[in-house]
């Protein structure tokens, strides 16, 4: 049970300064908060919930949508087995079933000793070299049961720990920028009060303005939200059949467009 | 139709070298040359080269890129999101592309943005795709570092910030506006429609376009070789190349990029240069043309284009152009169960008809698989199935030579996930009955003493 290190929590910041909404961050923070204690605890969530301005529930109501993010201690290993289509055809359900046998827990479940957790997953996109296998979301193409074994023996022995990291470790290369390199050119979204209610919508003007009358209190709470964007380099050109430039920019419910 | 292959567009580099996806393998075979060309010219002309190419979408709805550019509202910001949350069972094409030729996808990306007048961009990279994740994220690391993107890109004085994002395992999140909901930090849930484009109402209520990753990796090819060029490749309603992950059954199965609509199916499974035969050289039983949402195709579609204009009218999809070969010995019952039980799975839960109609339907193929099954529950599945999506459903015939039902669906939900959990079960059901019938009955026998 832990918050995030500040080491974390500096690298938190920086994750959430490349959104023009720091809300945008919540995924990668819980991966963050993944990374740290190999599942993601309610500290961990209570503490991205105050980095971002939303509450407890909002972190774990986001989260827990996702299959990746475990909310209870997993192995060091996740063993993902894929029995989608392509696998099937290629005998992952007995490549599953032998996995099962070999390590002795049904799919979804860890082993006594902590090393595995076992999982029956969707198509993990390796269709060409089925039955395909994951481990820490890294592949394992190919998979018979003879190979299944080296790979836990291998696993066991710490031979694969350069290519296998612990679970929960999804990316060991991270997106680097200078401060000096960084345009800021997404600026922050417009407050919700001032944002277009679009054309293809439809809604009345008096709805649009209720909706965004409600939203303004929540917008204007965004910590940390860098001033809008500046406007673009040159006037828009519009394009073959436009909205005529005398249109407001935002307000009035507009046409609606579809494609021709 | 004979397969002549054609000249790769977006796996020319990385067929060509393993370490394409390094900055300086890429920028020495071309990489950033079209952004260059591309920032020498207005962005409205970039857009015409595009709209000239017909770039049909290569996510799976196949709408041309240049047109759903067109098709923003003139406010700012504006975003543009690059979808790489590849999930679609039988898939990996975007996969690839990103990992093994990242700054092809970056340039696309850049001159798209430039296009489009973003205020930024964002590609979403699939949670599962650790190595894809890695490969991106030092691509983009390299490419502020060395001034293809950020500030000032190439000299110039346009900036554009890129920023790549994790997803974190939903299948449905592949939908364009569920990505942007899961790109705000929500559940990836899709939004209801109207608007149908998130071109006018996207990320943060803004004006967005969603590009597919293999879209974005044609366009460098596009701007340095011009929009006709592009248009003359291919057949005559569908541009360009396309990438194919072909699996199951197949003697050497693989992700073949060939050139759009030139060939059959035959070409695709037959050819030595391609899928090289069925496995044992058993017969072909059933094929699925377009990743796990499309209905199945069987022996008499073998001579059909791979081309979405003739796919369509014939009951299927391209999609997101996986093709999966199923030959004489497959169990059909438990291959459309395994299906099933991935839409059931993947249900986001917004819409009542799928969230229960596809969990329903798992039920009862376990039942059926399990040896409970009752004759009332073919009927049963074939209702539920029009609970989500009222029939007639697309799809080829219950014998050869029956008039096919074209695609698409209709639906009663908000996406297209739940009437895609549809096609598994009538495809199967409607070609062989036999096969669920001998189920049942080996539940209805009497245990032998």
């Amino acid at each position: 049970m832990s918050r995030l290190t500040p080491e974390r929590v500096a690298l938190a910041r920086e994750v959430m300064a490349r959104y023009p909404d720091p809300r945008s961050a919540l995924i990668p923070l819980v991966h963050l908060a993944q990374e740290q204690d190999g599942y993601v605890t309610e500290d961990a969530m209570q503490h991205i919930a105050e980095l971002l301005g939303a509450t407890p529930a909002e972190v774990y109501g986001t989260a827990s949508f996702y299959g990746m993010f475990k909310f209870h201690p997993v192995g060091r290993y996740v063993v993902d087995v894929c029995t989608n289509i392509s696998c099937l055809l290629a005998g992952a359900g007995e490549l599953l079933e032998h996995a099962e046998g070999v390590l002795g827990v049904r799919a979804g479940a860890t082993t006594a000793d902590g090393m595995f957790t076992l999982e029956d997953v969707e198509c993990i996109a390796a269709c060409t070299v089925a039955p395909c296998v994951q481990v820490n979301y890294r592949y394992f193409p190919s998979q018979t049961p003879e190979s299944f074994d080296r790979l836990v023996e291998d696993l066991r022995a710490g031979r694969l720990d350069a290519d296998v990291p612990p679970h929960g470790v999804l990316a060991r290369v991270r997106q680097q920028v200078a401060p000096e390199r960084w345009a800021g050119s997404g600026g922050a979204p417009p407050p919700i009060a001032e944002r277009s209610p679009g054309p293809a919508l439809g809604a009345s003007q008096e709805g649009a303005a209720a909706a965004a009358a409600t939203d303004a209190g929540a917008s204007a709470s965004v910590p940390g939200a860098a001033p809008p964007a500046e406007p673009p380099p040159q006037p828009w050109q519009a394009p073959p059949k436009p909205t005529p430039p005398g249109a407001p920019p935002s307000g009035g419910p507009g046409e609606r467009r579809r494609p021709s | 139709m004979t397969y002549t292959p054609v000249a790769p567009i977006v796996t020319a580099r990385l067929s060509q070298y393993d370490d394409a996806h390094t900055l300086s393998r890429a920028v020495e075979t071309g990489a950033y040359s079209a952004l260059r060309r591309a920032l020498e010219q207005t962005p409205e002309d970039v857009h015409e080269t595009v709209k000239a190419a017909v770039l049909q979408g290569r996510g799976g709805a196949g709408f041309p890129a240049g047109t759903k550019w067109g098709l923003m509202p003139p406010k700012f910001p504006r975003w543009l999101v690059v979808n790489g949350d590849e999930s679609e069972p039988g898939t990996y094409k975007d996969r690839i592309l990103m990992e093994r030729d990242p700054h092809q996808v970056i340039e696309g990306a850049l001159i798209t943005a430039y296009a489009i007048r973003a205020s930024q961009a964002f590609i979403y990279v699939r949670g599962e795709m650790a190595l894809a994740q890695e490969r991106m994220a030092q691509a983009l690391t390299d490419a502020y570092a060395e001034g293809y993107a950020g500030r000032n890109i190439l000299g110039s004085d346009w900036s554009m910030d890129v920023t790549l994002t994790w997803g974190a395992g939903a299948y449905i999140v592949g939908d364009e506006t569920a990505l942007l909901e899961s790109l705000s930090g929500r559940r990836g849930m899709p939004r209801p429609k109207p608007p149908y484009f998130p071109a006018a109402i996207g990320l943060y209520d803004q004006p967005t376009i969603v590009n597919n990753i293999e879209t974005m990796s044609n366009i460098p090819w596009i701007v340095l070789n011009g929009g006709e060029a592009f248009a003359a490749i291919g057949a005559e309603k569908t541009h360009g190349t396309r990438m194919f992950a072909l699996s199951g059954h197949v003697k050497k199965p693989g992700v073949y990029e060939v050139g759009s609509g030139t060939l059959t199916f035959r070409d695709l499974f037959y050819d030595e240069r391609l899928g090289g035969g069925i496995r044992d050289d058993r017969r072909l039983k059933a094929f699925i043309p377009g990743g796990g949402s499309a209905p199945w195709f069987f022996e008499e579609h073998l001579d059909l284009a791979l081309d979405p204009t003739v796919v369509g009218p014939a009951g299927s999809m391209l999609g997101s152009g996986a093709i999966v070969v199923m030959d004489e010995t497959t169990d059909m019952v438990r291959a459309a169960y395994r299906l099933v039980r991935f839409f059931a799975h993947e249900s986001c839960g917004k819409c009542t008809p799928c969230r229960e109609g596809a969990s329903w339907m798992q039920t009862i193929y376990e039942r059926i698989l399990g040896g409970q099954g009752r004759v009332e529950d073919l009927a049963l599945l074939e209702d539920i199935g029009n609970g989500i999506s009222p029939g007639p459903y697309p799809g080829a015939g219950p014998r050869p030579g029956d008039a096919p039902v074209p695609f698409p669906p209709r639906q009663t939900t908000i996406c297209v996930l739940g009437p895609s959990a549809v096609a598994p079960v009538t495809s199967s059901l409607r070609r062989f009955p036999e096969e669920y019938m001998a189920y049942i009955e080996r539940a209805a026998a009497p245990v032998p003493s």
